[in-house]
C-alpha cells in the first residue's frame, strides 16, 4: 500500500461525498423530486454546464484506455483523439437553443420525455428506454472496470476487492445525491481532470528529457510512432477520419450528453459553456493522449495499456502529487458512472414505470422507487464487471456507436425537420441499432470506416424515406410541432 | 397559443442559424486537422520538420488546430450568438 498516493485520493473522495450529501438536502427541499433528482431543476450556470459535459464525456477511455492505446500506437492516436475537440462546441451549438426551448415547452426532464412528446409514440419511448438500458449497461461496465483497475494498481488489492470499494463509493454517492449532486461534483472533477492533465504532462516531459529528446527516442525505436499512421502503419486516414463521426459530431446522439443540453439556466450559461468546454476538452484530450505517447521512452515495455497512466504518475511525480493526478481518472470514471446510473434509472423509473405502470405515483413513492432502481442497477453492473476484458476503450466505444446510431436522427431531425414523424423515428432507431450490431459482428470496418459510419447513414436514409412515405398519416402531428 | 407565435418563430430562427454555425465550425475544424495531419504527415519520417521538438504535421494539426478552434469558437459565441429567453409565458403556471 502506497499511503502517500492514497491519502490525497481519500481526501478527494471525502470532498465529493460532502458535496453529494449537501446537494441531497437541496433535492429534499425542492418542489418536485423528479426534476430535482434527474435534472437538477434546469439551474446550471455556464461553468457547471461545461464541466459536467466534459466530466461526463471524459471517461475511463480518455484517462486510462486512451493513453494506453496512444502508448502502443504513437502520435497517430493523438491525432485520432483530437477528433473529440468538436464535442466541446458542436453538441451545444447544434442541440443548442432549439432543444432548450422545445424541451421546456414539452416539460421534458429526460431525452426520452422529449422524444415521447415530439413523436407521440409508445414504441419510440420503449425502444429508447431499451437501447439506453442495453448500451449504457455495457458502457457502465467498462467504466467500473476502469475504476476498479485504477484502485487495484494504486492499492495492490485484488481486482474484486478494488471493484467493491469503487462501486460502493459511487453507489452511495449517486443514490443520495441525484443529478444535482452529479452536476456539482462533476464541476470539481472537471477541474481536477484539467489540472491533473497539465501537471502530469509537464512532469512526463521533464522525466523524458524534453520534447525533442522524447520524439527522437520514439523515432529511434520505430519511426512510425511519430507518423500519423500508427506504430504498425495501420491507422488509415479513412478510418481515423471516421472518428469525427464516432467521437466528434455523433456525440449529439448520446443521451447522457443530450440531457445536459436541456438542463442549463439561460442562453448566457450556454454561451460560456461552449467556450469553456472547448478549452477544457482540447487541453484534456491533447494532454492525456500526448502523455500516453511520451510515456513510452520514460517507461518502456508496459504490456497492459490500461496500466500506463497509473504507473507513469507514480514514477514521474512525488507521491502526494501522484495522488492528486490520479484523482483525475478517478474523477472522470466516477462522474461518467454517476451520469450513466442516473440516466439508466431515469429510463426505468421515469420513462417506463411512471409512464406505463403507475402514472399517479406520489412523490414519496417515486423517491423510493428511484433510490431502489439506482441501487439494483448498480449491483447488476458490479456482477458484470467481475469478469472483465482487457482494453476497456473498445467496450466503451461499442456502447457509444450503438447509442449514436439509435438516437442521433430522432433527436436532430425531431428538432429541425417538422416532416419527421414517429414511423420514421421508429424505423431509424431499429435500423440504427440493428445494423450497428450486425456490422460490428460481421464487417467491423466496411470500406475502411469505423463501424459507426454506415449505421448512421442507414438510419438517416430510413428516417427520411419512411417519414415522407407516411406523411399523410401524421399531418396533424407536424402541425402541432410547428406551431 | 396564438399569441406566442411571433416570438417563438424568431427564437427558432436564431437557434437554426446558430446550429448551422456549429456545422460550419466543424467543417473548418476537420479540413484544418486533415490537411495538416495528412498533408505534412504523409512524407517520409526522415524528411519531417520539427517545431518545438514536435513533428510539424502534429504541431499544426493538433496544437495550432486546437488553439485556432478555441479562438474561432470564442469569437463566434461573442459576436454571432444572441441571447434569447427559454421560457414561454404560457408555460409558467406556478
Amino acid at each position: 500500500m502506497n499511503w502517500g498516493v492514497i491519502t490525497p485520493l481519500i481526501i478527494f473522495l471525502a470532498i465529493i461525498f460532502a458535496i453529494g450529501i449537501w446537494s441531497n438536502k437541496l433535492v429534499l427541499k425542492s418542489q418536485s423530486f423528479l426534476e430535482g433528482y434527474f435534472l437538477g431543476e434546469r439551474s446550471m450556470g455556464g461553468f457547471i454546464l461545461a464541466m459536467t459535459m466534459v466530466a461526463t464525456y471524459g471517461s475511463a477511455s480518455s484517462f486510462i484506455g486512451g493513453p494506453g492505446v496512444a502508448y502502443t500506437r504513437g502520435l497517430g492516436w493523438v491525432l485520432l483523439a483530437m477528433t473529440q475537440l468538436a464535442t466541446g462546441y458542436f453538441t451545444l451549438m447544434v442541440l443548442g437553443k432549439k432543444f432548450a426551448i422545445v424541451s421546456r415547452q414539452y416539460k421534458a426532464v429526460t431525452l426520452i420525455d422529449f422524444l415521447k412528446e415530439r413523436y407521440q409514440s409508445k414504441a419510440v419511448v420503449l425502444l429508447s428506454a431499451a437501447s439506453i438500458i442495453i448500451f449504457l449497461f455495457s458502457s457502465m461496465t467498462a467504466q467500473w472496470i476502469g475504476g476498479a483497475r485504477l484502485v487495484e494498481s494504486l492499492t495492490g488489492l485484488p481486482y474484486s476487492t478494488a471493484l467493491y470499494i469503487f462501486a460502493f463509493s459511487v453507489l452511495v454517492f449517486v443514490i443520495v445525491g441525484g443529478f444535482r449532486a452529479v452536476a456539482l461534483t462533476d464541476t470539481v472533477m472537471g477541474v481536477v481532470m484539467f489540472l491533473g492533465t497539465l501537471i502530469l504532462l509537464i512532469a512526463t516531459i521533464k522525466a523524458g528529457g524534453g520534447v525533442s529528446k522524447i520524439i527522437s527516442d520514439l523515432a529511434a525505436e520505430n519511426p512510425n510512432l511519430i507518423s500519423p499512421f500508427g506504430a504498425d502503419g495501420s491507422l488509415s486516414p479513412t478510418y481515423v477520419s471516421s472518428y469525427w463521426i464516432l467521437v466528434g459530431v455523433g456525440v449529439v446522439g448520446l443521451p447522457q450528453i443530450a440531457v445536459r443540453a436541456m438542463s442549463y439556466k439561460n442562453s448566457k450559461a450556454m454561451h460560456s459553456a461552449i467556450v469553456i468546454g472547448t478549452i477544457v476538452v482540447g487541453v484534456i484530450m491533447l494532454g492525456m493522449h500526448l502523455i500516453g505517447v511520451f510515456a513510452r521512452p520514460v517507461l518502456p515495455g508496459i504490456e497492459v495499456g490500461d496500466t500506463v497512466m497509473p504507473l507513469l504518475s507514480m514514477k514521474v511525480l512525488p507521491p502526494f502529487w501522484a495522488g492528486i493526478v490520479l484523482a483525475a481518472p478517478m474523477a472522470a470514471i466516477m462522474s461518467t458512472v454517476n451520469a450513466l446510473l442516473i440516466l439508466v434509472s431515469s429510463a426505468l423509473v421515469k420513462d417506463i414505470y411512471l409512464n406505463y405502470f403507475k402514472p399517479s405515483a406520489s412523490d414519496n413513492h417515486i423517491k423510493k422507487v428511484s433510490f431502489g432502481a439506482t441501487a439494483v442497477i448498480g449491483v447488476i453492473v458490479i456482477i458484470f464487471s467481475l469478469s472483465p476484458p482487457d482494453l476497456i476503450v473498445w467496450l466503451n466505444l461499442f456502447a457509444f456507436g450503438g447509442l449514436e446510431s439509435v438516437f442521433i436522427w430522432p433527436v436532430i431531425m425531431g428538432l429541425y425537420w417538422s416532416g419527421g414523424n414517429k414511423y420514421g423515428a421508429i424505423t431509424s432507431m431499429i435500423i440504427g441499432m440493428g445494423s450497428y450490431i450486425w456490422l460490428d459482428r460481421f464487417y467491423p470496418n466496411a470500406f475502411g470506416f469505423h463501424t459507426v459510419v454506415l449505421p448512421i447513414i442507414f438510419s438517416f436514409i430510413f428516417f427520411v424515406v419512411v417519414s415522407l412515405a407516411t406523411r399523410s398519416r401524421t399531418a396533424t402531428e407536424s402541425i402541432r410541432f410547428g406551431k | 397559443m396564438k399569441k406566442t407565435e411571433a416570438p417563438l418563430d424568431k427564437r427558432f430562427k436564431i437557434a437554426h442559424r446558430e446550429a448551422l454555425i456549429g456545422v460550419i465550425l466543424v467543417i473548418i475544424n476537420f479540413i484544418w486537422w486533415y490537411g495538416f495531419g495528412y498533408g505534412l504527415g504523409s512524407e517520409k519520417v526522415e524528411n519531417y520538420h520539427y517545431i518545438w521538438g514536435l513533428p510539424a504535421w502534429f504541431f499544426y494539426s493538433c496544437i495550432v488546430g486546437t488553439i485556432l478552434m478555441v479562438i474561432l469558437v470564442s469569437l463566434t459565441v461573442k459576436f454571432l450568438f444572441k441571447d434569447v429567453p427559454f421560457e414561454t409565458e404560457e408555460g409558467e403556471n406556478q
